[in-house]
């Protein structure tokens, strides 16, 4: 990065509710529909159709609203952003302007560079989504209106951010509160959270912001870093060769890794924005926020926290363990069930997300529950099993769904803890390999580990590694 | 059989003595609009076969003693609602052509009722006029004189009445739509409080003004229609939901011991001498039935129709985006792309008075004068509301002429649109404030055309108005009058 200029960085972020029915009329918001049969006169726009409000929407602005520390408004209005096009069947679309939901919220986050700092976000607004064109040849255009209608969060931040690891930093903090909260489903793919970044330079120590571009089209992670830092050199190129920066809106193109001028500012609208006058103002109570209020769950950064200070687990796997809400309440399950939360941990980041991933599927459709996983954990503890056998076990259960018991009666899996049996194959290993006795008792001790795999390979895995070693070494010490 | 004179009250009773069926009724009045409907053009859709079969069910709904008080009735509304299966123009041509895949809450109500809806009513295009001259139908023609205008916007619903083609109808009013109308074409019209009755279905012109109301040959007939069609929907955001009373069961108490105020902005200079003279006398004609007249004043009344004319075109504008030739309606399309699509249906498909607004609304609310223009007129319409309730801190009702003048003349001032948007001055301020008021017959003028009065009340007082309204129509010859045709 050119350290003679200071990067500023604010983000939109639009985020696409998951309720059942859309935002202004009872139609359904499934996926993937036959075009235009999720539609009814309000969202097609027909004449004399008139909006009526989800209050599930509004419950989640709510809760988007606080878990961002905004200020919930009393009273908030909607608007109308009038501007032509096909794919929005009014000819405007009804979102909020002046008083929107929330406002004057923050969210916390940490780079390598800057360390810890709020990053500001000035305002949540809510707001219908438009239709979309399908272009099935060259001659003409259709128009789907199933997503019309649906409902979006538009989240937008203060311009906090000084580069594009914070603004990443950013949208790894607001991303897993919104699913989290159960509003969104986070899929930066399939556009349920969408993102545009304003993004300009200005010298460093310069008080004026300088003039910025909005980034468009950005699908990943990875694609809104590429396009920040790529718009950012960009800009300083053109400040170099003694040009100005123009506000403009552009378009990420992930192929080439470039952003590409969408409209300059002769063709920007003017949308002539009014409070819609077929909704009344939206009056939500102080008893309606602390109701929300108390539903809110446990958020991923307090969750870390508490991971790493009462249950004492390492920051890395205190992170990965509350990224998502169903591994984090898998965790505590098993938790409550086993109280060993580091051994948990290892497990729920071991074998349980490997055998996940390996199957392709999410944990909420994991076959070994919480309950049949603290079986095996139990039975390490207490001896019964090692911990080698024990993910034998775990692939049992995972095909069967027997508990561990079962699984280790039926298939003998009981860890040899007689001292007598053990010596008795100790004693075998030994008289079977007098070449590595002799070695090992002239000094070469590193051959414990070859007679250690000799004795637990004769018992089938199912000796006890530490009575094998206290016995081996008494042995061969003799 | 003569229709003329027979309210809804009186073809109740025949339809339930059988007397007579619906579907005679129903024969009568399209005979009667058929033998009509060329002079006065009130008619823009005449559903006759729809209209027998629901005549034929209300009249097995009678025989089944299930009767409503509309069923069987013969009642036409406006084109701006929205009907099942019969075309819905709103008076333009970029609607030529659509039929609505449903029904307005107010007439999926009626439906319920049995009523039988014979067609759909002449209006200016969209609703906007005073004279009934800017439809693609063409003109209304006044049944008193067939060279003046009958009013607007819902000039068929009063032309209708008047003509003897239906005994009441619907309309809407947004600066003074039924009201007006109705005083020309002497018959009573309702503008209701804004909320009593869903918009839902009807095509919006001012979102903010529009309210529908009836208008009948009495005072009776109104109120029954109004019971009929009020009512809170939950379809639509801005309806309230207050109980109906029923408006027929207080509809005779009289006015002894009322209060009604004059406000001396409505007695002007330049107001016709037969109107003056017919609204002085409708005074004195309540002070003999016992009320008690005040002058109060409405301070703000002068600002109400530049007030009207940004807000009210402010939403049109916004509201009449989504006649854009994509997904209904008329499509113009040269091959010249998106925007020369646009560009060529709506400049096809409206009518001059509708693009005058469209751009008039656009300009108020475009950035850089949004603040001068529509935030303003927003200012001004909350100090004229505060004159309302200010003067129904004084009084019960405020009486006032309904319009300067009787009905003009065909071609008389679309040349001047200023001039027929002042021809509202007296309706506009109470859709700005959002209560209630009624247009009755008062008087007749030197050339025989019918002469209005106005009674306004405070927030969702209709039964209130009314009983003012019938007192009045009671103690005078002035209502009930049908000119030949």
């Amino acid at each position: 990065m050119d350290s003679r200029y200071e990067v500023v960085i604010g983000l939109e972020v639009h985020v696409q509710l998951t309720t059942k029915s859309k935002i202004f009329c009872g139609c359904s918001t499934a996926f993937g529909q036959a075009p235009n049969s999720q539609t009814c006169p309000v969202c097609l726009g027909l004449p004399g159709a008139l909006p009526v409000l989800n209050r599930q929407v509004v419950e989640d602005a709510i809760k988007t609203g606080l878990a961002t520390n905004c200020r919930i408004a009393p009273r908030s209005i909607f608007a109308r952003k009038n501007y032509f096009y096909p794919d929005l069947p009014k000819g405007y679309q009804i979102s909020q302007f002046e008083l929107p939901i929330c406002e004057h919220g923050w969210l916390e986050i940490e780079t390598e560079e800057h360390g810890q700092k709020k990053v500001g976000i000035t305002r949540i607004h809510m707001e219908e989504d438009a239709g979309k064109l399908l272009h099935a040849d060259g001659n003409s255009s259709s128009v789907d209106l199933n997503r019309a209608c649906t409902p979006l969060l538009e989240v937008v931040s203060e311009p906090d951010m000084r580069s594009a690891d914070e603004a990443i930093a950013y949208l790894k903090q607001l991303h897993p509160i919104v699913v989290y909260l159960g509003v969104c489903d986070g899929n930066l793919e399939e556009g349920s959270f969408r993102c545009d970044a304003n993004v300009s330079v200005r010298p460093w120590g310069q008080q004026e912001f300088g003039t910025r571009a909005e980034v468009k089209n950005l699908n990943s992670f990875r694609f809104i870093k590429q396009a920040i830092e790529y718009e950012v050199e960009r800009q300083i190129e053109v400040i170099d060769d003694g040009g100005r920066v123009v506000q403009e809106t552009r378009l990420f193109d992930a192929d080439s890794g470039v952003t590409r001028s969408m409209r300059g500012k002769e063709e920007a609208h003017d949308y002539r924005y009014f409070p819609d006058p077929d909704l009344v103002p939206l009056v939500v109570s102080d008893a309606w926020v602390e109701r929300v209020r108390g539903t809110l769950p446990e958020l991923p950064a307090a969750k870390r926290q508490r991971y790493q200070g009462e249950l004492g687990l390492a920051a890395y796997d205190a992170g990965v363990i509350s990224a998502e809400r169903p591994v984090a309440e898998y965790f505590e399950a098993l938790v409550a069930l086993h109280n060993h939360p580091k051994t948990c941990a290892n497990w729920v980041m071991g074998e349980l997300l490997r055998a996940l991933n390996e199957n392709g599927i999410g944990i909420a459709d994991c076959p070994v529950t919480p309950k049949l996983l603290a079986g095996v954990l139990q039975r390490i503890e207490d001896n019964t099993i090692s911990g080698k056998i024990a993910k034998t076990v775990f692939e049992e259960i995972w095909q069967t769904g027997k508990t561990a018991d079962q699984v280790i009666e039926e298939k003998g899996l009981k860890q040899m803890t007689d001292t007598g049996a053990i010596e008795v194959i100790v004693a075998e290993v030994i008289a079977a390999n007098p070449g590595q006795v002799a070695e090992y008792q002239a000094g070469k001790e590193k051959l414990m580990g070859f007679f250690v795999g000799q004795v637990m390979k004769a018992s089938k895995g199912k000796a006890n590694p530490g009575l094998v070693n206290q016995l081996l070494k008494k042995k061969l010490s003799e | 059989m003569e229709l003329n004179n027979l309210t809804i009250s009186k073809l109740r009773q025949k339809l339930a003595d059988g007397e007579l069926t619906s579907v005679e009724l129903t024969r009568a009045c399209l005979e009667r609009i058929a033998a009509t409907n060329g002079k006065v053009n009130s008619f823009i859709t005449v559903c006759e076969k729809a209209a027998l079969a629901a005549a034929e069910a209300a009249d097995q709904r009678i025989a089944a003693g299930d009767a409503a008080p509309l069923t069987g009735i013969p009642l036409a509304v406006k084109d701006i609602f929205n009907t099942l299966d019969v075309r819905t123009t709103c008076g333009s041509k970029i609607l030529d052509n659509y039929v609505s895949p449903y029904d307005a809450t107010v007439i999926a109500k009626l439906r319920e009722q049995g009523a039988v809806i014979v067609g759909k009513l002449n209006m200016d295009e969209f609703a906007m006029g005073s004279s009934n001259e800017n439809s693609a139908a063409g003109p209304v023609l006044n049944p008193w004189d067939l060279q003046r205008v009958p009013g607007g916007s819902s000039g068929g619903s009063a032309a209708a009445i008047t003509a003897g083609q239906v005994p009441a109808t619907l309309g809407t009013d947004t600066g003074g739509s039924i009201r007006q109308p109705a005083a020309h074409c002497g018959v009573v019209g309702l503008k209701p409080t804004y909320g009593r009755v869903s918009r839902f279905g009807v095509i919006a012109y001012a979102s903010s003004l529009d309210q529908v109301g009836p208008l009948a040959g009495n005072v009776e007939d109104c109120a029954l229609l109004l019971g009929a069609v009020a009512g809170y929907d939950p379809a639509d955001s801005t309806s309230v939901d207050t109980p109906v009373p029923d408006y027929l069961t207080t509809l005779k108490e009289g006015v002894k011991g009322k209060k009604i105020g004059l406000p001396k902005e409505y007695f002007i200079e330049g107001l016709d001498p037969d109107v003056k003279k017919s609204v002085a006398a409708a005074i004195a004609t309540y002070q003999q039935l016992g009320a008690e007249i005040v002058e109060v004043s409405l301070p703000h009344t002068d600002y109400a129709v530049a007030c009207y004319y940004l807000i009210a075109t402010a939403e049109a504008s916004s509201n009449l985006a989504r006649y854009d030739g994509v997904r209904f309606g008329v499509r113009k399309d040269a091959g010249e792309g998106l925007i020369g699509m646009y560009r060529q249906t709506r400049a096809a498909g409206f009518g001059d008075e509708v693009k005058r607004r469209i751009m008039l609304g656009t300009y108020a609310l475009s950035s850089g004068y949004y603040d001068a223009y529509y935030l303003k007129a927003q200012k001004v319409r909350t100090l004229i509301r505060e004159d309302f309730f200010a003067a129904f801190e004084q009084v019960d009702l405020l009486l006032t002429p309904v319009a300067p003048t009787p009905a003009f003349k065909i071609g008389e001032k679309v040349n001047d649109p200023l001039q027929m948007y002042l021809s509202d001055i007296f309706t506009i301020p109470v859709n700005l404030a959002g209560t209630c008021g009624i247009s009755l017959p008062c008087g007749m003028n030197h050339e025989g055309l019918p002469i209005g009065l106005q009674l306004l009340g405070k927030p969702f007082a209709e039964a209130e108005i009314l009983q003012a309204a019938w007192a009045f129509e009671n103690a005078t010859d002035w209502g009930g009058k049908f000119p030949e045709l």
